[in-house]
């Protein structure tokens, strides 16, 4: 039982970077954007994020209120990078594919430069520590479980409501699938198609910097330049897997984070199963999810990867 | 619109271009406070100096090339590989594998044995994801990046496990790599005192083969057709499901045989971090060369510049050598935005009724 506790208790605050992203995503890929680039952003967010607290405290105690400027200084920096990418995809109309590859090796080699230069070697910040909730918290197995982990995993649960309510309750949420979908019939009714798309890279870029600075400041406490782990291009795969739909992204989520989890636990009761089978698990599960997943193409945004242009024929 | 106006309008947009690789480049620069002409003319002009970083450049240069041919032939099939690393990993797994099994063989057989088998470890690596793309739609994009993750995994399980150097075991420190290759199967040394190793030569049997087969023959043509449009490939009676599937073993096979280059010829045994990042590199490479061999060679020598260049910046002027990736990504960057300016007939013809208001 404890061992069943023990996974979960664990793999809720993992799935949290790959949540985020993934929201963060399936706006990107909602709008028409198809952002691989997503992991280059995470390393950056991740990157920044640890940046505030440890340039204030130098290594030493911080005021926790600077924890949270980083996480918000992670945010705005993918947001930034989300229009960047926005510039070279949606103004330059190139390719997103391979563009979002560049994205991902210029971000990452960046993060990679400015901590050399700003930080040195590895550096570890107190980050921020798990919230047991008041009473809550000292429920036999649901406490551990759901209500003793740090308040960005409630908030990032939050997200997952909140972007269902935006996509499908608000005239913005209409905006984006609509460009999207048909991005011409939605420019004959007066919506700038390019600036909704621009908006949602925005919003995606921020989420995905959001969610490395959850990883760098709440999960690892601190940054090393393999530390997102591919976690990006997982993030982008459970948005096929989720069907562009927050909550199936949600449960996707939680699935690999579990399954990382289990591998954790597993090499704790000490099992003898060699170690990097177990660490390729997530990978083989995102190729096979994605192999296995029936009629995705049915569901996918009709533009999706298709740049607009007014003055063209479609 | 005459020639002369197409050619100005072509070189001031690659003009354009090339600043605007600088430029963000310096952005970076300038954040880390670090003296930016300085940098770029260490990077550009240090390793050519003296003849030993001179031939590391040529040998960084040989994988880079061998796997931009590869990755190639993926992308005028329409697919993209950035999984080149993992098919590279895989490929020196096979052929140090190879290597060691195979002893009383004359030398010429048995270079040929293990170049063999480093292009059918990466080749097979390079068939899963272009089966998945073929026959399940499956991105290529996401798979061959997992499946880089995966063989990363592999290679350090092979290397702790099974083919780890016995002595290592009984009187080393454990590290993980393979036994030393025999003698006899490693490439020739063309210059004393310097690396260079005969694989060079491959690079340019490579790059022929690669032109005559996609340019000169029918499965070249058919390939190609495949990439530039589907549905007329299809309608024309061309199996694309077959040609996406091959291309993608074809560029595995490449990245494996630049892999057992890489061990024949530098390092004589599989150790931890051969890749080193040439999979990415070498996209760069392929793109930057204009998806042609004859591009690709050139292009290989200023990117094994580049990181070579970015070793010594670390020592004389205090830039990270992660600056290389940083210049790596900006370019794939430009190149992509720069494509679609250039093909674009329209928007040249605006800026061409621009300036000629007056005849039009």
């Amino acid at each position: 039982m404890d061992f069943i506790v023990n996974i979960l208790a664990l793999g809720i605050p993992f799935s949290v970077a790959l949540l985020l992203a993934s929201i963060g995503e399936m706006f990107n890929q909602r709008s028409g954007i198809f952002n691989l680039g997503c992991e280059g952003i995470m390393a950056m967010g991740a990157f920044i994020g640890l940046l505030v607290p440890y340039s204030v405290g130098k290594g030493g105690p911080t005021p926790e209120v600077f924890n949270f400027f980083g996480i918000l200084a992670g945010a705005g920096v993918g947001a930034l990078l989300g229009l960047f990418f926005g510039l070279v995809v949606i103004t330059f109309k190139a390719k997103q594919g391979i563009a979002g590859i560049g994205m991902q090796m210029f971000c990452v080699g960046t993060a990679g430069t400015l901590f050399r230069h700003f930080v040195g070697g590895t550096q570890s910040v107190p980050g921020i520590d798990k919230l047991d909730i008041p009473f809550l918290a000292d429920i036999p197995v649901l406490g551990p479980i759901l209500f003793s982990h740090n308040i960005l995993v409630y908030i990032a649960f939050l997200f997952v409501p909140l972007s269902v309510y935006i996509l499908f309750k608000t005239p913005w949420g209409l905006r984006v699938r609509a460009v999207g979908t048909y991005p011409r019939a939605a420019d004959s009714l007066g919506i700038n198609v390019n600036r909704v798309r621009f908006q949602a890279l925005a919003v995606g870029g921020a989420l995905a910097g959001l969610a490395g600075a959850y990883l760098s400041l709440c999960q690892a406490k601190m940054y090393s330049d393999e530390m997102i782990a591919g976690r990006g291009f997982i993030a982008v795969a459970l948005v096929y897997f989720g069907h562009w739909d927050p909550i199936k992204i949600m449960w996707g989520a939680l699935l690999f984070s579990l399954a990382q989890s289990f591998q954790l636990a597993i090499q704790g009761q000490g099992i003898n199963f060699p170690y990097e089978f177990a660490v390729m698990l997530p990978y083989v599960l995102v190729i096979l999810t994605l192999a296995f997943s029936r009629d995705k193409k049915k569901q996918e945004p009709a533009a999706l990867g298709v740049p607009f242009d007014r003055e063209k024929r479609t | 619109m005459n020639k002369r106006f197409k050619l100005i309008y072509k070189t001031s947009i690659i003009f354009l271009a090339v600043i605007a690789t600088l430029m963000i480049g310096s952005i970076i620069l300038l954040t880390i406070n670090a003296d930016i002409f300085k940098t770029y003319a260490v990077i550009l002009t240090e390793p050519l100096k003296n003849k030993i970083q001179f031939t590391e450049v040529i040998i960084r240069s040989v994988p880079l090339a061998i796997i931009a041919l590869g990755i190639t032939v993926a992308y005028r099939s329409g697919t993209i590989n950035i999984g080149a690393e993992g098919q590279m990993a895989m490929g020196i797994l096979t052929s140090t594998a190879a290597a060691l099994a195979f002893h009383s063989v004359p030398r010429p057989l048995n270079i040929v044995i293990i170049v063999t088998a480093g292009a059918i470890g990466g080749g097979i690596w390079g068939f899963i994801p272009g089966i998945l793309k073929a026959k399940l739609q499956v991105s290529e994009l996401l798979s061959t990046v997992m499946l880089n993750y995966i063989a990363a995994q592999f290679y350090t399980f092979f290397l702790r496990g099974p083919l780890i150097d016995p002595a290592e075991l009984t009187m080393g420190s454990g590290t993980p790599q393979s036994m030393r290759l025999e003698k006899t199967v490693w490439l020739n040394r063309l210059i004393k005192g310097t690396r260079l190793h005969s694989g060079i030569f491959l690079v340019f049997v490579l790059a022929i083969v690669v032109y005559l087969v996609i340019w000169k023959t029918s499965f070249g043509y058919k390939l190609r057709a495949a990439g530039a449009s589907k549905k007329a490939a299809r309608y024309g009676g061309i199996n694309v499901t077959f040609f996406i599937a091959i291309s993608m073993v074809i560029t595995g096979a490449f990245s494996g045989i630049a892999g057992s280059v890489e061990i024949l010829g530098v390092h004589h045994r599989a150790i931890e971090g051969v890749t080193s990042g040439y999979g990415f590199s070498g996209l760069v490479v392929a793109l930057f060369g204009g998806l042609h061999p004859a591009g690709i060679i050139p292009a290989s020598f200023l990117f094994g510049l580049l990181i070579v260049g970015a070793d010594m910046t670390q020592r004389m002027v205090g830039v990270p050598a992660n600056m290389v990736q940083v210049l790596q990504g900006t370019i794939i960057l430009v190149i992509v935005a720069a494509q679609q300016v250039l093909n674009d007939k329209y928007l040249m013809d605006k800026v061409w009724k621009k300036f000629h208001k007056e005849e039009v």
